[in-house]
């Protein structure tokens, strides 16, 4: 499985182009979390609103309302909203596949609860369970991580819940059963490789949600605090367009897009290295 | 059929009772004490105990949740902390100006989609279908701000076009007021729109059936039109229906940027200035209306499509 995905990305241009541009951002964003780039991101760098200009690095993107680079503060955001989509996916994964496996693999009673479970998280639109949790958590980090993952395994435990049932019935499992395979060796060992896909597609998905739902709830000024992050930077920036001060919107808009985009792609082709049907 | 929708309903009671464990969970247990919320954190102990008893909050937890299921029954949840306002008729004057702006968007996206996914599946695999489908992938990762920031920008201030915001009494003034939002929000959505619809399409082009009505000699015009496009109308539907529940929800961002007075703005009104009184009764209310909706949807989804039984047991 894992080499038709390389193999596709590597022998597709757009697919590789995409995955250049991703580890470019996740490059970033590690230097910025491990290695101090752009930690001086508050300190002001030129006067206020200074237009992008190509005599310093610091300076490629103009200047905000205090005179900070919007380089730097970009570079962090980067760090945000990275962190947020992988914490986010790697803890909601494991929650996401648990509850999908047993429910569907052992059904009855258990089966029952876990649906209700489901059914009542999901009646809650998302964007309001999102704010319920990080208004009641307080503003900040830690807020964010625990409302998006707390909203992200819901989608992968149902579609992992429907595929489990689907499996149960097929043959291997049968077979695998017969010759006295336990039921933790048929879900890890038999089960699990058989579904493996749909985790991964459901983990791209929740990137991208989660970093969308940062910026958003960081617009709402619920999310990190103390850090620049893309969705704090566009309403900075709300008010500066009229002025004619484009730089900050149009900076953040196009690095938000790029890592979008480069995902959106990305997981289209990976989807369809992986899934037969879905090959025109 | 009335065995279904009876059996639909009391499906939905154990759904509505863990709603409001969940909001009520998260509001009055995880959360801080609204007493100190509202006074601020300079406030005396005094006061803070002062406003506790006032609002309730030093009985038991077993009959706060008690009082809130009373609230959600009678529909009436008390005053805005900001405001002072009656929180259920705020809510029910909100619904009005959210459905404005949510229906129309929501025929609009689905009609111009649905049109423009029809002429690009039929050219599938050309130059034209695979040039839109970057296009569409571009639309979509598009972050929602740039769009209603951009857009206000361009077509209100600078063209002049459509107003900037705002909202009015009558009809016309309110289709003057709503044209830049709602064709904000057709953007906003068109990108995934029309590529799950082309995929829908295209999935049914390799189904037997197809192949079958090709070797009977029958043009490719009309596999196309009377066959494929049949067939594939049983996922858009779907996928159209299950949004109606939605639109209640109005949108957080295009009602707080256009001053639409509706739910939306509303909810981020109240995130703003840590209204929690409204924001807890929003958070109810729209999931008991999305529950509503998914049920009422539910039933006419079944009325419209007769493969669906009714479950006719035993």
């Amino acid at each position: 499985m894992w080499s038709k995905v390389l193999k596709t990305i590597l022998q597709k241009k757009i697919a590789l182009l995409c995955a250049v541009i991703i580890m470019i951002f996740v490059f970033i964003a590690f230097a910025a979390q491990f290695f101090g780039l752009a930690s001086n991101w508050d300190v002001p760098v030129g006067v206020q609103y200074l237009p992008p200009n190509f005599s310093a690095f610091n300076l490629w993107l103009g200047t905000d309302v205090l005179g900070r680079s919007v380089v730097y503060k970009v570079i962090q955001g980067t760090r945000v909203a990275l962190s947020v989509g992988i914490i986010t996916a790697v803890l909601s994964a494991p929650i996401g596949v648990f509850f999908g496996c047993v429910s569907g693999y052992f059904g009855g009673i258990i089966d029952d609860l876990i649906v209700w479970l489901i059914a009542t998280l999901s009646s809650i639109p998302n964007i309001l369970l999102l704010i319920a949790i990080s208004y009641s958590m307080g503003r900040g980090m830690g807020a964010v991580y625990i409302a998006l993952t707390a909203t992200s395994w819901i989608t992968l435990a149902r579609i992992l819940r429907g595929e489990v049932i689907k499996h149960k019935q097929r043959e291997y499992l049968i077979a695998a059963e017969s010759i006295g395979v336990g039921h933790g060796g048929r879900i890890f060992k038999h089960l699990l490789p058989n579904v493996a896909h749909q985790i991964i597609l459901s983990m791209t998905f929740m990137v991208e949600i989660a970093i969308r739902s940062e910026v958003l709830l960081s617009y709402l000024g619920l999310g990190v605090q103390n850090l620049p992050s893309w969705g704090k930077m566009i309403d900075d920036a709300k008010g500066e367009l009229s002025t004619g001060v484009w730089w900050q919107l149009t900076a953040t808009t196009c690095a938000m897009f790029l890592l979008m985009f480069a995902i959106n792609v990305l997981g289209d082709y990976v989807r369809d290295a992986l899934d037969p049907k879905a090959q025109i | 059929m009335w065995a279904y929708i009876i059996r639909r309903l009391i499906y939905s009671v154990p759904i509505l009772f863990g709603v409001a464990l969940v909001v009520f969970a998260l509001f009055n247990l995880v959360g801080g004490d609204p007493a100190v919320l509202l006074l601020g954190k300079h406030a005396t102990a005094e006061r803070v105990a002062m406003v506790r008893t006032e609002l309730g909050l030093d009985r038991p937890m077993v009959v706060q949740f008690g009082d809130y299921l009373k609230q959600i029954v009678t529909f009436d949840f008390g005053k805005s902390y900001t405001t002072r306002e009656e929180i259920s008729t705020k809510i029910l004057n909100g619904l009005g100006p959210t459905l404005c702006l949510t229906i129309p968007a929501f025929f609009l996206t689905a009609i111009i989609s649905l049109l423009i996914a029809l002429v690009v599946s039929y050219y599938r695999g050309r130059m034209i279908d695979r040039l839109s489908i970057i296009f569409f992938v571009f639309l979509m990762s598009m972050p929602a701000l740039a769009y209603i920031l951009f857009g206000q920008y361009i077509l209100a201030s600078k063209l002049g076009w459509f107003p900037i915001s705002g909202y009015g009494s009558s009809w016309s003034e309110r289709a003057y007021y709503l044209a830049l939002p709602v064709l904000i929000s057709v953007f906003l959505n068109l990108g995934s729109d029309i590529r799950f619809f082309r995929n829908s399409i295209i999935e049914e082009v390799g189904q037997d059936y197809v192949r079958t009505a090709r070797a009977k000699g029958l043009a490719e015009k009309w596999v196309y039109l009377k066959h494929v496009l049949k067939n594939s109308m049983i996922p858009v539907i779907t996928y159209v229906v299950i949004q109606i529940p939605y639109l209640v929800l109005g949108s957080l961002l295009l009602e707080s940027f256009f001053s639409i007075p509706g739910l939306g703005g509303m909810t981020v009104e109240a995130v703003n200035n840590s209204d929690f009184p409204v924001l807890k009764a929003m958070t109810t209310v729209i999931s008991l209306l999305y529950i509503l909706t998914t049920l009422l949807t539910d039933v006419l989804y079944r009325l419209v499509d007769p493969r669906m039984s009714f479950g006719k047991r035993g």
